[in-house]
């Protein structure tokens, strides 16, 4: 699944110490020598400004036509601005029956495999980052090989399983699948945060008299909740996204996840005339959640997916 | 295989007789959890999938009849089919240029983040996270709407710019097909290819490149001599990233499907296992491509896989 899943990768580096492509910029690349080219330089901005524009217009497409009436998207000439649109869009698709039941059934998912995910994978990435123990290596391997997996080499055989087992169709049979795609990221980005925090500190509580235990849960899994966060995040994306192993196993319209059901208007736009506002209102509805926890767990991702290769 | 085999030997590891300490068994403990969903969601699938492989397994089959052992024979038939090759061609294609494309602009754009003004960057790198922020399906929602035939907006515009696009049907023909899937791979991987490069093109020191400017290097020698050497690693694991990722296109290409084309001329590996295997039932010959999917992913992965135990080492 890793397909959307696709992202998968690595580990998130010790808090801080690795270079970031976050948003807010450093500020100490304002260009070196090229300051005295002027000319390039304002050239090299009007490329920028209009790469920019081409990249994000897709995203723009989409907000523009869901808010514009069918009508104004059936003329021959596109309207570039949403002068005169409205939110009927949004409210049709959301009173047309669908929108919930699949909204539910992904919110459901995604749940479901984030709780479970960072539970085993917390504790995987304990054991890995902690301790020395005999076949640490196979499992470390084993965490980044699986990774790499496509879900199209695995889904037969997974819809065979969930088939066997009576869960197809089924909200546990999907998350099972997505928590094992997802698990062996998110242990090897947690691993990266619990190495972070030194060991020293739960021994000092320790001498304070803490138990090994108390010393762990009062002391470490506080400095972890940033990257927690960031891993539940990682696996809610995933399991929001996947679009492979659902097509697979939920083939019943009624336990449609939503890029399932965002699927149904592509394939009615092939046979008969779509109403793209509302496609894209449906578009949109899905987007938001994801751009807004995207944009909050990105620069980890990055990070991880290449910290071994930036010399930091 | 290989895979799944060394999280089985993970998860009933030989315990070491009875350990003295509590602490010893502690770890073990840990990665029971994981193990035992990663087998069963994984690895159990890869066993069956290994297995059925090498029996036949067509339609008789479901209605229950056992299926006959034929050891490597589905692999010989898959190898001497041509189609197979065409598939395998076609996808390996497909991944290498859309790769290679993907790289060579998300460079530039790397280049070019690092050389424009901050405000010009920001507004790059807040497009950049857009497009990547899309969820695939809703990403190709947008892009089937962008290219639809009747009123899509790329008609309209190659239209008004006198070129004849009115009711042009980008995807009727396979090659035109395969570039809009490529643009739309390419559209979604740039982001994470530029801001890549662009975090390793921060570890070059402006002081160095200074230096070498007034030693009187051009821009080209600069940029050959002294910033490529520094991100050549990581130019190396996103490059086999991207390369492992295109070659499993299967949301694109099963999505640009629905849309209307002939399947069979637009399959790449993971659409062609699906049509074996949910469409015709033949579970046996769509093993037998997984199977050779996933050792060809495993052997790209390697490297990779390699650099990140490295890293885990250190």
């Amino acid at each position: 699944m890793t397909s959307t899943v696709q992202s998968t990768g690595a580990s998130a580096p010790p808090a801080g110490s690795r270079p970031r492509p976050d948003l807010p910029p450093t500020g100490r690349k304002g260009g070196g020598g090229n300051r005295r080219i002027r000319p390039g330089r304002i050239a090299l901005g009007v490329i920028g400004i209009v790469v920019s524009l081409i990249w994000v217009f897709p995203v723009y497409w989409m907000l523009n036509s869901s808010l514009l009436p069918n009508v104004v998207l059936q003329s021959t000439t596109p309207t570039w601005l949403p002068f005169g649109g409205s939110l009927d869009n949004f409210v049709a698709v959301f009173s047309g029956g669908t929108f919930l039941p699949a909204l539910g059934m992904s919110t459901a998912i995604a749940l479901i495999t984030v709780v479970f995910c960072l539970l085993f994978a917390f504790l995987g990435a304990l054991a890995i980052s902690r301790f020395r123990f005999r076949g640490r290596k196979a499992f470390v391997l084993a965490v980044l090989l699986i990774q790499m997996l496509p879900a199209e080499g695995l889904f037969i055989a997974q819809y065979k399983l969930m088939g066997s087992l009576n869960m197809l169709n089924s909200i546990v049979g999907v998350s099972i699948i997505y928590i094992a795609a997802v698990v062996p990221f998110t242990i090897w980005m947690l691993r990266g945060f619990v190495a972070g925090v030194p060991a020293d500190l739960e021994e000092a509580g320790m001498i304070d008299g803490l138990s090994r235990t108390q010393a762990f849960m009062r002391i470490t899994f506080p400095l972890l909740a940033p990257g927690l966060v960031a891993s539940g995040v990682y696996a809610f994306l995933q399991a929001w996204n996947e679009f492979t192993v659902a097509l697979v196993l939920l083939q019943d319209n009624s336990s449609q996840t939503l890029p399932l059901w965002l699927r149904g208007f592509i394939q009615a736009s092939a046979s008969r005339a779509t109403d793209w506002g509302q496609v894209m209102a449906a578009s949109t509805m899905v987007a938001i959640p994801v751009i807004i926890f995207f944009l909050f767990v990105q620069g980890r991702m990055t990070s991880g997916l290449v910290s071994g290769a930036v010399k930091g | 295989m290989t895979t799944q085999n060394l999280v089985l030997g993970q998860a009933d590891p030989p315990r070491p007789a009875r350990p003295r300490k509590r602490g010893r068994s502690t770890p073990y403990l840990l990665v029971i959890p994981a193990c035992a969903i990663l087998i069963l969601a994984l690895g159990y699938p890869l066993v069956w999938q290994f297995i059925t492989s090498m029996q036949r397994f067509g339609l008789s089959q479901q209605f229950g009849q056992p299926p006959e052992f034929v050891w490597f024979d589905n692999y010989v038939t898959l190898f001497t089919d041509p189609y197979m090759w065409t598939v395998v061609a076609r996808s390996l294609a497909f991944c290498l240029v859309t790769a290679a494309v993907t790289m060579a602009i998300g460079t530039l754009m790397a280049l070019l983040m690092n050389a424009v003004h901050t405000s010009v960057r920001i507004t790059l790198q807040i497009s950049l996270l857009l497009a990547w922020a899309m969820p695939v399906v809703a990403a190709m929602t947008v892009w089937n709407w962008l290219i639809d035939w009747r009123r899509g907006v790329l008609n309209s515009v190659l239209t008004g710019m006198g070129l004849d696009f009115q009711n042009h049907n980008w995807l009727a023909n396979p090659l035109s097909f395969f570039f809009v899937a490529m643009v739309i791979v390419v559209w979604m991987s740039v982001p994470f290819v530029a801001f890549s490069i662009y975090a390793g093109l921060t570890q070059v020191s402006t002081e160095v490149l200074e230096a070498a400017q007034l030693d009187g290097a051009t821009l080209a020698q600069r940029l050959r001599y002294i910033i490529v050497p520094i991100i050549r690693p990581v130019l190396a694991i996103i490059l086999l990233l991207q390369v492992i990722w295109d070659l499993r296109v299967f949301t694109q290409i099963r999505l640009l499907q629905d849309v209307g084309s002939i399947a069979s001329e637009t399959n790449l590996l993971g659409t062609y296992i699906y049509q074996l295997g949910v469409g015709s039932s033949d579970f046996a010959m769509a093993s037998a491509v997984s199977i050779f999917v996933l050792v060809l992913t495993v052997a790209l992965s390697w490297f990779y896989v390699r650099s990140m135990l490295k890293e885990d080492e250190s």
